[in-house]
């Protein structure tokens, strides 16, 4: 049997690139939460908010730790299975991937420590600051690996000599095309992946009747969030989105399920696209709209996937069902977000039940949408790596299709075995709640075992 | 600017690669000795010794392999594919010991040996494949035009082994003088017990290691036996006797700081060993630093970036080991 090592490969970094950013998604928006509701704690002095500092806290650790082993796999990926890609590219990922380590992984990994267990080793005001340097260290890190991927989708300040990828303007190379509009949708949609996780726990404590301050606390905090940043996003993705269909036309095509180049093309909301026979099956359209989205114009013209040979162009069904999966969950946070405002300021959301099974059953919907716009990204990108540049197909390692199959298939048992696990831990301690903590003695038991699952009696100055 | 700027990196690499052998040496090491402590108590304080550093100490792999890839991509993209499947088997042994930080204190005591097995057998595992690593870099590989061309098991062989099993005992002695230092009662007079025989076998691996080395390749029995370099380095082998000497003393007066400065000191000395051997090549014996070298202003640019930088990095990561100083108590928890 002939096993293909670019095959294989791009299997294997799709499945340990979605794996880890399940994880950057949620710590960058719990990092800028807890920083927030520990500045609550110090400025008002209310005790609720240090329990909830405490409680996520854990949860935190569990999610950071998966983020970090996950990541240093990653940049050794680039590494074992793109070499070419490495090769050619380094001059300009390298430097990029160099300052998100010394800029912010530094940052966030040492300064985890005294974050998780310095409670009572420093005073509260650095804790406080500790806890607000880890969020800006996963937020500086969001910067510099998404300006990375941003310059494969749209190369800036570069030119082309012996071969080689080489920076001309490290200006125009960081902040190039795409970057500020990847930067500003990616760390929203960790945001309100979050907002959606805390706020669902929230909900579930109050439709149980329990650890009510706590969860109070969390669904208006969580529903004002919403409020603000879904329709934000709705604007930002269509920015994006514009932008995206400057630079990168097959790539909109493939979302929309444009197949003919066209004046006044339809909105599509629902299709089967047929790669094979280049067409939809099953279209249901709106007329005009989607010139009037894309090009603000009722008849503009919409480059279609014509305008490409079949083998310059990406997996159209998985970009144009991804899009929708995105857009649609980006439509359903701003129902709830709208919802839960009116309601509050009609005094009633922490008591309409049926909101609030609502916002429960949404809490993992934030990370599918991410992972969704990722695919819509990374594939629709294909079947280039450097987007127009260079080929997926020249990046590959000169590994055989064995090790890439036996490395892939340990890939997926061991981050099986993580991942079911750290699940069934923040499942475990969600469950337990805030309040669980509270019957502790204040100096720990005998063998109480240093984690950040350590317990809630407020630090001494 | 040509000539410095790879020689001026490359010294910057090895900084970034020995922080990182040395520092997460020694917590790989806890690991490493975990299965063998006596109670589970005792392999909480080991845990929870290093349980606010480790993450810190592994970043520097972090900085080590982004380093390489933005310095000299050659080396990075020829050792890599070459490498493949240790050093992938190394990073999934990582993952499993750094989730069980977490998860061994969340789960039931009675699912906790899970964990335990976790902890002990990635570290051990991540450490013998890190030192079949550096074994089969040191006995180089198979390169044309820049590209790897050999065979998947090409790393192995009786040398790589060795330096694995080699390393494994050499960051069980880093984390068994860490303990020492962090430790008191009956849990630092087990490590003591413990430490001169690890000793022993550490030296006879850097013996086997040290003779068989420049027999691997003529330019290293060259550079190390040729007059007047013989004269010249000498030191090196004599220094290291003497450091291992004077540890077994100190672990014998029982002194709690000097074993882990002394282990340190006999791992930079293996470290510049390496370095006599094999510099100025970073894919060994074909590839220069000049030839693996990235583009000059990519150079320049990360530079500044580290100049600036590392510096600050060392002073944070002082204080947090400053934070957590002075010995860790049974059952004391940050909370
Ligand atoms: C939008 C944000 C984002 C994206 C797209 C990525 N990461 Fe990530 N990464 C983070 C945001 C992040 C973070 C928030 O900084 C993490 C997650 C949890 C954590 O501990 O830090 C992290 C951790 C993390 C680490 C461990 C750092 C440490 O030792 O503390 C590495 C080496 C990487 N990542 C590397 C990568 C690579 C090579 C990626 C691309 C292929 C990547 N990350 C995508
Ligand atoms: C973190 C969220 C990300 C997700 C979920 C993601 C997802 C994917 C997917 C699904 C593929 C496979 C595409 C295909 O082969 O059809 C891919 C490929 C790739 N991505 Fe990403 N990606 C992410 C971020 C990044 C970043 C930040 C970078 C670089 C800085 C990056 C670099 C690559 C590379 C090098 C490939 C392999 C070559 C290729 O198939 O194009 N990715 N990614
Ligand atoms: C509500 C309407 C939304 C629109 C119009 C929209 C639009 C877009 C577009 C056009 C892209 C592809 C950009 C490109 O590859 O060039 C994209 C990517 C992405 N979307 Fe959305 N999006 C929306 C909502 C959301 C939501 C709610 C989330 C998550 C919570 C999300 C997360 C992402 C992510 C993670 C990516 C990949 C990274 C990137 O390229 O920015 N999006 N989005």
């Amino acid at each position: 049997m002939d096993l293909d090592p670019l095959l294989l490969s791009r299997i294997q970094f799709a499945f340990t690139v979605s794996f880890h950013i399940i994880f950057p998604s949620f710590t960058i928006g719990l990092a800028a939460w807890l920083a927030v509701v520990e500045g609550l704690w110090l400025y008002t002095g209310r005790r609720v908010y240090y329990e909830l500092a405490r409680f996520w806290t854990k949860i935190f650790a569990v999610s950071f730790a998966m983020g970090v082993v996950s990541g240093i796999v990653m940049s050794y990926e680039f590494g074992t299975n793109w070499s070419q890609f490495s090769n050619i590219a380094a001059p300009v990922i390298g430097p990029l991937l160099a300052y998100e380590v010394l800029t912010a992984f530094f940052l966030e990994a040492s300064f985890l420590g005294i974050m998780l267990f310095g409670w009572n080793r420093v005073p509260r005001g650095v804790h406080f600051a500790t806890t607000c340097i880890v969020a800006v260290g996963t937020t500086v890190s969001a910067f510099w690996i998404l300006s990375a991927n941003s310059w494969m989708q749209t190369p800036a300040g570069f030119a082309i000599e012996n071969g080689r990828f080489v920076p001309t303007d490290w200006f125009e190379l960081i902040f190039n095309p795409s970057f500020p509009y990847r930067f500003m949708h990616m760390v929203t949609a960790a945001f309100l992946s979050t907002g959606l996780v805390v706020g669902g726990v929230g909900a579930w404590y109050l439709l149980r009747r329990r650890n009510l301050p706590h969860g109070r606390i969390m669904v208006a905090m969580a529903v004002g969030l919403l409020a603000v940043l879904a329709p934000a996003q709705l604007i930002i993705g269509d920015m994006h989105g514009l932008n995206t269909m400057e630079h990168q036309p097959r790539k909109v095509a493939a979302m929309e399920g444009h197949w003919e180049t066209k004046t006044g093309a339809p909105l599509i909301l629902f299709a089967v696209p047929d790669q094979e026979a280049q067409t939809n099956h099953f279209e249901i359209g709106i007329p005009n709209l989607g010139s009037l989205i894309l090009t603000h114009e009722w008849n503009g013209e919409v480059h279609g996937l014509d305008q490409w040979a079949p083998e310059d162009q990406p997996n159209v069904p998985i970009v144009f069902y991804s899009f929708r999966v995105m857009v649609g969950i980006g439509l359903a946070m701003i129902a709830l977000g709208l919802t839960g405002a009116f309601l509050g300021l009609r005094r009633r959301l922490f008591e309409s039940r049926w909101f609030l099974t609502v916002q429960a059953l949404m809490t993992p919907l934030g990370f599918v949408a991410v992972l969704a716009g990722w695919f819509v990204t990374e594939v629709g990108r294909q079947p280039y790596i450097v987007y127009g540049l260079m080929r997926t197909s020249e990046a590959v390692s000169p590994v055989p299709g064995g090790s890439v199959l036996a490395t892939l298939i340990l890939f997926v048992v061991v981050y099986g075995i993580i991942f079911g696990a750290g699940m069934f831990y923040m499942f475990r301690l969600a469950k337990k709640g805030p309040e669980a903590d509270q019957g502790e003695p204040a100096h720990g038991t005998p063998a109480r075992p240093l984690s950040a699952a350590g317990d809630a009696a407020a630090p001494a100055e | 600017m040509e000539f410095w700027l790879p020689v001026i990196w490359s010294v910057v690499i090895a900084i970034a690669v020995i922080m990182y052998v040395v520092l997460d040496g020694f917590d790989l090491g806890i690991g490493i000795l975990f299965p063998f402590a006596e109670h589970d108590q005792d392999r909480d304080i080991m845990m929870n010794s290093v349980a606010p550093i480790w993450d810190g100490n592994e970043t520097w792999l972090v900085l080590g392999g982004g380093g390489l890839m933005a310095v000299f991509p050659v080396a990075y993209a020829t050792i890599l594919p070459a490498l493949y499947l240790p050093i992938i088997v190394m990073l999934l042994a990582l993952v499993f010991r750094g989730v069980a930080f977490e998860f061994r204190f969340k789960a039931a005591p009675r699912n906790r040996w899970w964990w335990n097995l976790a902890f002990a057998g990635g570290s051990t595992l991540a450490a013998f494949a890190q030192g079949v690593t550096l074994g089969a870099f040191i006995q180089g590989f198979q390169i044309q035009d820049n590209q790897f061309v050999g065979g998947p098991f090409d790393w192995l062989s009786a040398f790589a082994l060795l330096t694995g099993f080699g390393l494994v005992a050499g960051y069980a002695l880093l984390g068994a003088t860490w303990l020492i230092m962090k430790t008191e009662g009956a849990l630092q007079d087990w490590t003591y017990e413990r430490t001169v025989p690890l000793m022993s076998v550490v030296l006879l691996f850097v013996l086997a290691v040290s003779a068989w080395t420049p027999f691997l390749e003529n330019t290293i029995h060259q550079r190390w036996f040729s007059w007047p370099n013989i004269a010249l380095l000498s030191p090196v082998p004599i220094v290291t006797a003497l450091v291992l000497f004077q540890l077994w003393r100190a672990v014998n007066l029982r002194r709690e700081i000097q074993p882990f400065v002394l282990s340190i000191a006999l791992f930079l000395l293996c470290y510049l060993g390496l370095g006599i051997s094999l510099y100025p090549t970073v894919v060994p014996h074909t590839v220069t630093v000049w030839e693996a070298a990235s583009e000059t202003s990519s150079l320049i640019f990360m530079l500044v970036g580290v100049a600036i930088l590392l510096p600050i990095i060392l002073a944070y990561t002082a204080y947090t080991y400053w934070v957590f100083r002075g010995k860790v108590q049974p059952g004391e928890g940050y909370h």
